[in-house]
């Protein structure tokens, strides 16, 4: 009796959920979850349908194309080949199953927009092919300026529907550029559009580092002839000196809650790691050592620092308490191992191995300690997590120049930038802006 | 949801609104300062500038990955420790350079590894702390189109310059 009147109940509120859904649609509105399990080895074949522009019918929509691009990159999508197809719907009602399935289509997504006084309204769909069922539905608007960051939220959406994993296609990268002998500290969309120059200086810049919270990057300029490290607001434009000591002042990463950073200073000696405070204020030494000490990175719960250290002879990843002690060696295979990065989990290090005269990135499992080679080299450097830790972002040097790549963290998925300068390197991967 | 959303347009407003920050070198004092002619005798400037003396030669080489002093170059560190020590008011800056292999930072840190192993040559001879800073540059001015050693080894060094000259 009782199952039977949950079952009225159940019909009952699908029921209301139809009635909703049709009265105030668009509207967010999840029906049903999908299966996947594992990434880029099992991946998921989508058809991003070409997303139709109200009242022009001859527009070719940039969004399914920014949609597809992101989810590729992911190494979660194999978006497939539509211009193809016949039918291109862009409503429910027009979809043609066979001819979906035929291109072993798993998933589609279609949808409209309309721009109307600068304003971008878009209504998209994402559908079971198999179930022929809506996953999700949802409208999103903004200023039409903003086109690419809402087609980047239809892909996060996209993303953590079929993934459970929140997307990274809204974040931001930075990198630094030189073009005809001036250096750029650049930030970007996730994809490498929408460069904006943050500082610029005939003389280089390295290191840039992305706050927690996301508004401010720690970096070093040698524009006074030797390395200082500067604090810069990406809201106000503002810097100010972090740490302007005698010798090198280097290698900023910033504590997880943001108020304190480690960094690298010599005097008149070797590089060794220190903490200080966000103001500059507060300067202690977290190590003491002989050798060279360096590249500091946080874990993510703040207990623990990794960083590149001589001591053995040659440069090999460390890891040592926030609060200082002993330092415990982690890397033993390869020639050299150095510029070390935590994933946002804390369980897997990301770093450069060099073995047979090749640089290429490796994770390493902090809990198992398997080592996988992810690039191939020769020359590749300066590895990043994304902020939901599924892919690496790094540079690599083609012909004396730097470029920008992103790779699966599963090694299946590479994919290079197309930035246009002389010579690209040093990315780092804005968190999620919280 | 909504606050990221918040900060993500408060950031595409600085970064559409605001043209970057351009840094520019300092340009050179001009005139010679009212101090000069005393510089140039009390630091003997002259000595440093004259191509047949070995104070003139500025570049010490080391082999990769390694910051021995060679013995090749003990006379020029020798003769630039001894000018230091004689003359009280030289500031002396050692600047260490690697080749571009490598992460930046690691060889941000090697290139001064090198530059404090001069630094001790130099201190042996009487050299002073005080006059001497350590600097390193790592790969920032390495020549990135290298394929032989030859080519890697010209990177590989450590640059002796003075605040006066």
């Amino acid at each position: 009796m009782k199952k039977y009147n949950l079952s009225i109940l159940k019909i009952f509120k699908a029921f209301i959920s139809l009635l909703l859904f049709s009265l105030i649609a668009p509207h967010a509105f999840a029906i049903e979850t999908i299966e996947i399990s594992g990434g880029g080895t099992k991946q998921i074949n989508i058809a991003v349908m070409p997303y139709k522009e109200v009242g022009n019918d001859k527009a070719n929509s940039l969004m399914h194309q920014i949609i597809a691009a992101d989810l590729y990159r992911s190494g979660f999508f194999r978006p497939l080949e539509v211009n193809g197809l016949i039918n291109k719907p862009f409503v429910l009602s027009e979809i043609n199953y066979p001819e979906m399935t035929a291109i072993e289509a798993q998933v589609m997504t279609l949808g409209q927009f309309e721009i109307n006084n600068n304003r971008l309204k878009v209504n998209w769909f994402l559908v079971d092919v198999n179930k022929k069922t809506i996953l999700t539905t949802m409208e999103f608007s903004g200023p039409a300026a903003q086109y690419r960051a809402i087609a980047h939220k239809i892909s996060d959406t996209i993303y953590e529907k079929l993934t459970g994993i929140p997307g990274v296609f809204s974040t931001k990268i930075s990198y630094i550029s030189k073009n005809k002998g001036r250096y750029s500290l650049n930030v970007a969309d996730a994809d490498g559009f929408n460069i904006q120059s943050v500082v610029s200086s005939p003389q280089p810049i390295i290191s840039a580092r992305w706050s927690p919270d996301a508004t401010k990057i720690a970096y070093v300029s040698f524009e006074k002839k030797k390395p200082i490290i500067y604090i810069q607001s990406l809201v106000t434009g503002q810097r100010t000196v972090l740490a302007n000591f005698k010798g090198n002042n280097s290698s900023p990463s910033w504590s997880p809650d943001g108020r304190r950073l480690a960094i690298v200073l010599t005097y008149n000696a070797n590089s060794q790691i220190y903490l200080i405070d966000a103001d500059g204020s507060n300067l202690k030494p977290l190590i003491q050592s002989t050798h060279i000490d360096t590249e500091p990175v946080w874990s993510p719960d703040g207990k623990s620092i990794y960083f590149t250290s001589d001591r053995g002879g040659r440069p090999q990843i460390y890891k040592v308490s926030s609060t200082g002690g002993e330092p415990q060696r982690l890397s033993f295979e390869g020639n050299q191992n150095l510029n070390p990065n935590v994933s946002p989990d804390g369980k897997i290090l990301s770093y450069v191995t060099q073995d047979e005269g090749r640089f290429r990135v490796v994770l390493h499992d902090l809990q198992t300690g398997q080592i996988t080679k992810i690039t191939d080299g020769p020359f590749d450097e300066a590895p990043k997590f994304s902020p939901n830790g599924h892919v690496i972002l790094y540079s690599h040097k083609v012909r004396g120049s730097g470029e920008l790549s992103t790779v699966s963290i599963d090694g299946v998925v590479h994919q290079s930038f197309n930035i246009q300068a002389d010579d690209i390197r040093e990315p780092a991967w804005g968190p999620f802006a919280k | 949801m909504k606050k990221s959303l918040l900060l993500a347009t408060l950031l595409s407003l600085f970064l559409l609104g605001c043209s970057s920050t351009p840094i520019n070198d300092a340009p050179k004092p001009s005139g010679p300062s009212s101090s000069a002619s005393d510089d140039e005798k009390d630091l003997d400037l002259a000595s440093l500038r004259d191509p047949n003396n070995i104070l003139s030669k500025r570049s010490i080489y080391f082999d990769y990955d390694k910051d021995v002093v060679k013995a090749e170059y003990k006379d020029l560190v020798a003769a630039h420790a001894k000018y230091v020590a004689s003359h009280p008011k030289a500031k002396m800056t050692l600047t260490g350079n690697t080749d571009d292999r490598g992460s930046r930072e690691y060889n941000l840190s090697l290139g001064q590894k090198r530059s404090v192993s001069v630094k001790k040559s130099m201190n042996v001879l009487g050299a002073q702390d005080t006059q001497i800073e350590t600097v390193s540059f790592g790969e920032e001015r390495a020549d990135t189109n290298c394929k032989d050693d030859a080519c890697y080894g010209k990177d590989r060094r450590v640059d002796i310059s003075y605040e006066k000259e």
